[in-house]
């Protein structure tokens, strides 16, 4: 996304690159364009692009790639402190 | 997004909000499916089984396994009022298809086969698009929430795909092993494990369903456009309608209780002020703060939408702020910029490119300045009053 950016040094990407066997899915399913591959490796090029959606994390056979994907939605936070601990939420939910 | 369609082989969610160019909800951890995240309330509704009532029904297609119906590629005006509606949360969580095998023209053993939401804004999005093509439309259950939102609860899954798979029979129904997916939904499905249980190779087409002809035509490479996200103004206006209802409860009660202090200290005149001054404010974060999105400084939400609640703070003191004293005029310049700071730090949700750990970040930083915000600015009204009545 040329255009818009999100905080920088905040998240929690993490590649293994010894475990790495070059495939690419990595990059095939990173809608943020966030690796690269490095000859027969994948690399983090744009790493505070990423958005913490987990996609490649999920899709990596080799599980060299960790994130702490969630929900990154303010009224999701709210309500899921609200929930631990034991609160209703007043109203909202943040999407659908 | 939150849907949202923009976005992927559907999706918008807009919330999921979403889709065609929705998002709305950045994806939770896949696997949390215990508990559900952010994005309203726990999905539940199920789209039932497959029948002459699907939308877009034509006819029984016979296929080497049982029949599969065909459907327009055509929508009709019930189709278009219906996204109407949901864009606005009308009936938006029981807006959802079967799930299964559909056809789409008339697809042989060889067709290429794609994967989708249930939602019913991704259905009809994805077969208007794939109008004049043959091929084979597997829907997933998704409990009527967008490809992206989905992926992000699991829903849209490898779980789910796994089973409509083997309820489908596709195995039987075509020659190949190919699936092709949104990329979008690449946070809930680990394409290696369909491989391994189902023998289906899973291709991860486009984030658009908008550039999947293309994709088709192309030989199904994905071109480096079709990954790219965009959050284009319109992108952004469609998402705002559901965002707009989803406030309208707490707006309704914060003005009551406004009404209620302004009248019961200072008389109609002051409430219907500060209720004007309060829905601007409101407003200008939910509305005014994501359209402007690009060109408010910073990178952080909240500061993107204290800056825009600034401006209004500024028009409302020229438009009714003539006569207040010191300690007021400082409470609206506190108190209006924190209102449009967190309506806007809640777009976050309605994003494809805010992390949960940036928002988390910004939540810790934002919401105790807000609340401080808002109670000096409460203090600082009291202080006024007593001015006035003082003078």
């Amino acid at each position: 996304m040329k255009d818009f950016h999100y905080l920088k040094n905040v998240t929690t990407l993490q590649l293994q690159k010894e475990r790495c066997i070059g495939c690419g899915r990595c990059l095939e399913v990173c809608p943020h364009q966030v690796f690269v591959l490095q000859g027969t490796k994948a690399a983090i090029a744009l790493r505070d692009d990423c958005m913490e959606c987990g996609a490649c994390q999920l899709n990596c056979p080799v599980t060299a790639i960790s994130v702490d994907a969630g929900v990154g939605c303010a009224t999701g936070l709210i309500n899921d402190w609200l929930s631990e601990h034991n609160l209703r939420a007043p109203g909202g939910d943040c999407c659908s | 997004m939150k849907i949202r369609s923009i976005k992927k082989i559907e999706k918008r969610s807009t919330s999921s909000c979403c889709p065609p160019s929705s998002s709305c909800c950045p994806p939770a951890a896949p696997a949390a499916t215990e508990k559900p995240p952010c994005c309203g309330p726990p999905a539940t509704t199920r789209g039932g089984a497959i029948s002459e009532e699907v939308p877009g029904f034509l006819r029984w297609l016979p296929t080497a396994s049982g029949r599969v119906p065909q459907i327009a590629t055509e929508l009709t005006w019930s189709d278009h009022l219906g996204a109407c509606k949901a864009r606005w949360g009308i009936g938006r969580m029981h807006y959802l298809v079967p799930p299964g095998l559909y056809a789409i023209g008339s697809p042989d053993a060889d067709a290429p086969v794609l994967v989708t939401a249930n939602y019913k804004m991704s259905y009809d999005i994805l077969r208007r698009t794939l109008h004049g093509r043959n091929l084979w439309l597997l829907v997933l259950e998704t409990f009527g929430v967008n490809v992206w939102c989905a992926a992000g609860k699991g829903t849209f899954g490898t779980g789910e795909l796994l089973t409509q798979i083997n309820a489908s029979n596709l195995a039987a129904i075509v020659n190949h092993r190919q699936l092709i997916l949104p990329i979008l939904g690449a946070p809930g499905v680990a394409a290696h494990e369909i491989k391994k249980q189902s023998g289906f190779t899973v291709r991860y087409g486009t984030i658009r369903a908008a550039d999947l002809p293309a994709y088709l035509d192309n030989g199904l490479v994905t071109t480096p456009a079709m990954r790219e996200l965009t959050f284009s103004l319109y992108e952004r206006l469609v998402l705002l309608p559901v965002e707009i209802v989803h406030a309208a409860k707490s707006a309704a009660i914060i003005t009551l209780l406004l009404f209620l202090l302004g009248y019961f200290s200072s008389g109609s005149t002051a409430a219907g002020r500060m209720i004007f001054a309060y829905l601007g404010a409101l407003y200008t974060g939910i509305v005014v703060g994501p359209l402007l999105l690009p060109w408010l400084p910073g990178r952080s939400f909240a500061v993107k939408g204290a800056s825009v609640g600034l401006l209004w703070a500024l028009l409302c003191y020229q438009l009714i702020g003539g006569d207040l004293n010191i300690p007021q005029t400082l409470a609206a310049f506190l108190a209006l910029p924190a209102v449009s700071a967190f309506y806007t730090l809640n777009f976050t949700g309605c994003t494809t490119y805010t992390s949960p750990n940036g928002v988390k970040k910004e939540m810790r930083l934002a919401m105790p300045l807000m609340g401080l915000a808002i109670l000096v600015s409460g203090v600082l009204l009291a202080v006024g009053q007593w001015l006035v009545g003082k003078g």
